[in-house]
């Protein structure tokens, strides 16, 4: 299920349909490599952007000697100023994460990985470069760092029970993408995106979670416990606790969404029983966003 | 046995188990539910909540209150509970069960024999040995007294008998009885001359106990026929209360089916002991019926069988003279058929052979001389019974017959010439008819005012005259006159049959006298002497069910016996055949009555039904399995089981109980509706999967071909299974021949027949382009042959130049398809087909080619694939793209020809339509 094979395939299969994600990127002076994004205005590039008539100062070798032929005067070849944004992903890779609820239903953590893929795949096919927390390297682009990046999510769950982010080398001004269920302490989240934040770094909350969650079905005597066993809460009637529990969670979403709020991050919740297509698309439009 | 008001326990102190109940309560009640483990990464979110009731960890009350109601039920049940427990009358010593087993008793045998059990049951019990005896099947010997159980299994044997028991044979029998022992009689609740006789000699060996059923006993006596109506009467025993009883009459349908050909409802008064019903019934209808029977009652006096008393009368008619060229309503016989055709069997011929075929009368119309050796044979037949009619007319009054001395076959002398009256040369008006008198076959029959006589022949004055005249005019000259031969007669009409000397035949009254006259030819009953040493065969026998079966080997019986009628094991009832007549013999006479048993006042006469013990134990068990199961259902609700998550199998168990099997659609139906709702073009399934692929894109090529061209817009082409699709939904069905293929059945084949003689078009395609040469062709060619050898096809010859298929559509001449062959055959035109002048084609036949039979592989350069393209090359370059145009052009052509058929042949008619429009 999780291999890097099975996953990159299944990742390209979504993303093909898919344009190529092309994030914008506001603040570039400090991560300025050379990338797709054209800037608008003349700089380093590939692109070609204007000419002009050459200026004193101009060094002679910039001067293009074809179209200087044509006429009188000569002209400076002028290319555009492209540059990469960097995109950063983190997997939530906590056993609560493997839960599904029914055989028919992937587990999140499938679902967090292959959209964190094809988010991948599309932010490569755009230019861009991209990291994966769990890997600890800088940000790279090509195909190459796909089958890295596959390869790392293919990795298997932790042994924790709940996840939290940890990011090093956080590249001031890049683009983070967190995917977790959320369900463990909010703490660790609120004190990364805060760092991340002060770093000038946007980004988006996906909270993934299982149809099940929402529902809470449950009725009669009930010994519930966390995916890794260290958790455990006894119940009389379950069905009393339905009301509460959906409070507590609605409760945590709302967090989540202020701070996303807070920090100018996005934030969605997808459920495993959906479309992964509307959460990719969700995902485009999130590291898209505010020109 | 302990009872509880209807209820009874077999052990009863198991009951005091039910005392446990309430600490079972407790106990129950302090056990909470086991828990459920479940893995939820949401628990993190759980942990700190507190459950609001602190109730819950004990079983809710109606949870407890099920299962403390599943024990109850267990704790009744094996206490052995029974409803109406019966207080037995403790008997002992043998006991005698005594049956009537009449008919009488078939109306409710069933609840007797359920009574005979239940007697049987408590003997069992009471462990006496008993003896089941039919008094009309009477065991020789000893009493057969053996255990209850033995009896139990034969009871199923034992069935009540057509007849009622002989009183010699009960009193003899009853007589030779020993030994001390209780009887039960089942009295059929009918009067018999014996009862008194051997209730005292039971009651000499011990109690006898009376069982009779109130039902009253309804029977039927055999239906008379009278003035035209069948009349039926129903009679019973009891006559205390009005009764209704519907009256079936049933008989062979014209299809041979046995059914209910008429019903009339007969109303017993109060006190009345019979009710007669008529049952006005056509003739056709009349002879049809085989018996009479009270509906919904079985039993063998409920059903009354008719014989030839109430059948259709074979009537030979002899004319003297054979004018056929004559007009019709001048012809001698004419009336006679209009007036017998409806009611009975006519024959005609010459009279040797009608009196072989020994009919119930002969009418000779205008006869006058027979032959000394037939009219020796006619004598005969009429000793015997037969009836002969004659019909005077100008040749009978032109000869001598019966002039001087009586003919045989006359009833009477006749003078010369006979007499007119009211003609144009004679004096007087025509004269009308007397009222019949009394003793005339005819009397009571209406005169109407119009019948008219205008001649006839006189009969001599003779001292038998008076008698034998039967109807006169209103002179008094006898009109019809009458001579008893043995058992027969001969009748003289003094007029025509047709209306030339008299208006007779053209009134109803004719056809009312023919009736008469053909009924009262047999007298309803035959006398014991009539019947002395014949053998008569039976047919059809009734059971005591009133059930008609087949007499099978049964020896035939003296007519001595038949005659007397009384039924019994020697004469069951039934339909009996004779030499040339069938002779019912039915339960009930004409003159039975029907009294109601009485019985001494000491007798208490019981009626027939039980108070059946019920055993209730098996239904508490129940009732404590479906509680148990109810409790389970409720205990995984309850503990979240049913409706969360993993609750597959509970909900799979219960959805599998719920949804039925689905039933599949019919696919014929489904055939019909695509094929019928469009044009299709169709192929044969040959068996080889390349050349199906290949036939149905053929198709396909020339449907799209079609549509693309022609307003004829098929639909997608259909694949047919010979054996199991019905072909008739299309109009052309290609064949490609395959030696794979195997011959279809004989059903195919009479399927494939119908469709060729119904409109419908084989085209047969060898493939090999070399076919048309028969006989000297290839493989595909000789199955071909066997293929069709069992087809009705027409003689064939190559498409003639002329052929309609030319020019349906596109003006062709070649007909080629992946090959160029010249040869394709079709139906021959017919050998008369004439070639008009001026005219470019013949006047050819009309219809479509049931068969078209070529080589050329046409599918092949008709295929298309699903994007379009041919599929198969086509000859070579520019010439091959033509050549399957051309062949594309053919397939259009015999489509076209098959929807329009000869409509473009009809252009030869061309110049004569202008002509007519005046052009």
């Amino acid at each position: 299920m999780t291999s890097a094979a099975d996953l990159r395939s299944r990742a390209e299969a979504l993303a093909g349909p898919l344009p190529p994600l092309l994030a914008e990127a506001e603040h570039l002076a400090s991560t300025v490599l050379l990338g797709a994004h054209g800037r608008r205005r003349s700089g380093m590039g590939d692109e070609f952007w204007q000419y002009r008539a050459a200026m004193p100062g101009d060094e002679a070798r910039s001067i293009d000697w074809r179209r200087s032929a044509r006429s009188d005067a000569h002209f400076v070849r002028e290319k555009e100023w492209q540059a990469a944004q960097s995109i950063l992903l983190w997997v939530d890779a906590a056993q609560s994460m493997e839960f599904a609820s029914r055989p028919d239903l992937t587990s999140k953590a499938d679902r967090a990985r292959l959209l964190a893929m094809a988010s991948a795949i599309l932010m490569i096919r755009g230019g861009e470069r991209v990291a994966l927390a769990a890997l600890g390297t800088p940000p790279r682009s090509g195909e190459v760092q796909l089958m890295r990046i596959a390869s790392a999510l293919g990795a298997g769950a932790g042994a924790e029970d709940y996840g939290a982010p940890e990011i090093r080398g956080m590249l001031p001004h890049s683009r983070a993408l967190f995917l977790s269920d959320f369900m463990g302490d909010l703490a660790p989240v609120e004190a990364q995106m805060t760092k991340a934040a002060d770093r000038g770094v946007r980004g988006a909350l996906v909270q993934v979670l299982d149809p099940q969650e929402e529902a809470f079905p449950f009725e009669g005597r009930t010994i519930f416990e966390s995916m890794g066993g260290t958790l455990r809460h006894e119940t009389l009637k379950a069905g009393d606790l339905r009301s509460r529990y959906l409070d507590r969670l609605a409760a945590r979403k709302a967090a989540l969404s202020d701070l996303a709020r807070a920090t100018g991050w996005q934030y969605t919740c997808h459920h495993t029983g959906d479309s992964p297509q509307a959460a990719l698309l969700w995902i485009y439009g999130a590291l898209e966003r505010r020109r | 046995m302990f009872t509880l008001g209807p209820i009874g326990f077999t052990a009863p102190l198991l009951l005091l188990a039910l005392l446990a109940l309430p600490i079972l309560w407790l106990l129950l009640r302090a056990v909470p539910p086991a828990p459920i483990r479940r893995r939820f990464p949401g628990v993190a979110l759980l942990l700190g909540l507190t459950d609001d009731e602190t109730q819950t960890d004990k079983t809710p009350w109606w949870l407890l209150l099920i299962r403390m109601l599943a024990v109850a039920a267990v704790i009744i049940g094996f206490a052995g509970p029974v409803l109406n427990p019966e207080e037995r009358v403790a008997g002992s010593g043998p006991l005698l069960i005594l049956m009537d087993g009449s008919w009488a008793d078939a109306r409710d045998w069933a609840r007797r024999i359920e009574r005979v059990e239940a007697a049987l049951d408590d003997a069992a019990q009471e462990g006496r040995t008993v003896a089941v005896v039919s008094l009309t099947d009477l065991p020789a010997g000893e009493l057969p007294f053996q255990s209850a159980d033995a009896w139990s299994a034969r009871l199923a044997g034992i069935e009540p008998r057509p007849w009622q028991a002989d009183a010699d044979d009960v009193l003899q029998w009853a007589a030779a009885l020993e030994g001390r022992f209780e009887s039960f009689w089942m009295s059929d609740g009918l009067a018999q001359g014996w009862r008194g006789d051997l209730l005292a000699m039971l009651e000499s060996h011990g109690k006898v106990r009376v069982f009779e059923s109130p039902q009253p006993v309804i029977a039927l006596r055999p239906a008379r026929f009278e003035d035209g109506l069948v009349t039926v009467t129903a009679i019973r025993a009891r006559a205390e209360n009005a009764d209704e009883v519907a009256i079936a009459a049933r008989g062979l349908d014209p299809t041979g089916i046995e059914r209910e050909l008429a019903r009339a409802t007969a109303v017993l008064e109060a006190g009345a002991g019979d009710a007669e019903v008529s049952l006005s019934l056509p003739p056709e209808l009349r002879n049809r019926v085989t018996r009479f029977e009270v509906a919904g009652l079985r039993s063998a006096g409920a059903v009354s069988l008719t014989d030839d008393a109430l059948k259709r009368r074979e009537v030979a008619l002899i004319a003297g003279r054979d004018d056929r060229e004559g007009l019709e309503l001048l012809s001698p016989l004419h009336y006679l058929h209009q007036a017998l055709a409806p009611t009975a069997d006519l024959i005609e011929g010459t009279l040797d052979d009608i009196l072989l075929a020994n009919p119930d009368a002969i009418v000779f119309a205008d006869v006058a001389t027979v032959s000394p050796g037939e009219s020796e044979k006619i004598l005969e037949w009429i000793d015997k019974g037969g009836l002969l009619v004659r019909f005077a007319g100008p040749r009978l009054a032109a000869s001598d017959v019966s002039r001087d001395i009586e003919d045989p076959l006359m009833p009477v002398r006749l003078r010369v010439g006979g007499r007119t009256v009211g003609g144009a040369m004679s004096w007087g008006e025509p004269k009308g008819l007397r009222p019949f008198p009394e003793g005339s076959p005819f009397h009571g029959l209406q005169v109407p005012e119009d019948v008219t006589v205008s001649a006839q022949v006189m009969a001599q004055p003779d001292p038998t005259l008076a008698e034998r005249s039967i109807a006169a005019l209103d002179d008094g000259t006898p009109l019809v006159t009458r001579k008893r031969i043995g058992a027969g007669q001969v009748v003289l009409f003094h007029v025509t049959a047709n209306a030339e000397w008299s208006t007779l035949p053209l009134s109803g009254l004719f056809v009312q006298i023919l009736e008469r006259l053909a009924i009262s030819t047999r007298p309803a009953r035959p006398e014991a002497a009539d019947l002395a040493g014949t053998i008569w065969v039976p047919e059809k026998v009734l059971d005591g069910f009133g059930t008609v079966e087949e007499a099978g080997t049964l020896p035939g019986r003296p007519g001595e016996a038949i005659a007397e009628g009384v039924v019994g094991p020697d004469l069951p009832p039934g339909l009996y055949a004779g030499a040339d007549r069938s002779f019912a013999v039915n339960v009930i006479r004409e003159d039975t009555v029907l009294e109601p048993s009485s019985w001494p006042a000491r007798i208490a006469v019981e009626g027939l039904a039980v108070a059946r013990e019920t055993d209730l134990k098996w239904m508490f068990l129940s009732a404590a399995l479906a509680l148990l199961m109810l409790d389970m259902l409720a205990s995984l609700w309850l503990s979240g089981r049913l409706t969360g998550p993993r609750s597959g199998l509970a909900a799979g168990l219960v959805a599998l109980a719920l949804t039925g099997i689905p039933t599949p659609g019919d696919a014929q139906d489904e055939l019909a509706l695509r094929a019928t709702s469009e044009v299709v073009l169709a192929h044969v399934i040959t068996g080889d999967a390349r050349l199906d692929r290949v036939a149905r894109a053929g198709l396909l090529g020339l449907s799209e071909t079609l549509y693309a061209r022609t307003s004829v817009e098929p639909a997608e082409p259909i694949s047919v299974d010979l054996e199991t699709d019905e072909l008739s939904f299309f109009p052309i069905l290609y064949w490609p021949i395959s030696t794979a293929q195997p011959i279809p059945s004989d059903e195919a084949y009479a399927k494939l027949n119908r469709y060729l003689r119904t409109g419908g078009m084989i085209v047969f395609d060898t493939r090999d382009a070399d076919i048309a040469r028969f006989g000297t062709g290839s493989e595909n060619g000789r199955k071909l042959q066997e293929l069709a050898r069992p087809l009705d096809i027409p003689p064939l010859e190559p498409i003639p130049e002329d052929h309609v298929l030319t020019r349906t559509f596109y003006l062709l001449q070649d007909f080629p398809g992946r090959h160029a062959s010249r040869d394709v055959w079709v139906e021959a035109a017919p050998a008369d087909a004439q070639r008009i002048e001026g005219m470019p084609f013949r006047n050819l036949n009309d219809g479509v080619t049931p068969v078209v039979i070529g080589g050329n592989d046409w599918a092949a350069a008709w295929a298309v694939d699903e994007m379009g393209r041919a599929m198969f090359p086509v000859g070579r370059g520019y010439t091959g793209e033509r050549q399957r145009e051309i062949a594309m052009r053919f397939g259009v052509n015999l489509v076209m020809h098959v929807l329009t058929g000869n409509y473009k042949s009809d252009q030869v008619h061309v110049p004569a339509l202008l002509d007519r429009l005046g052009q």
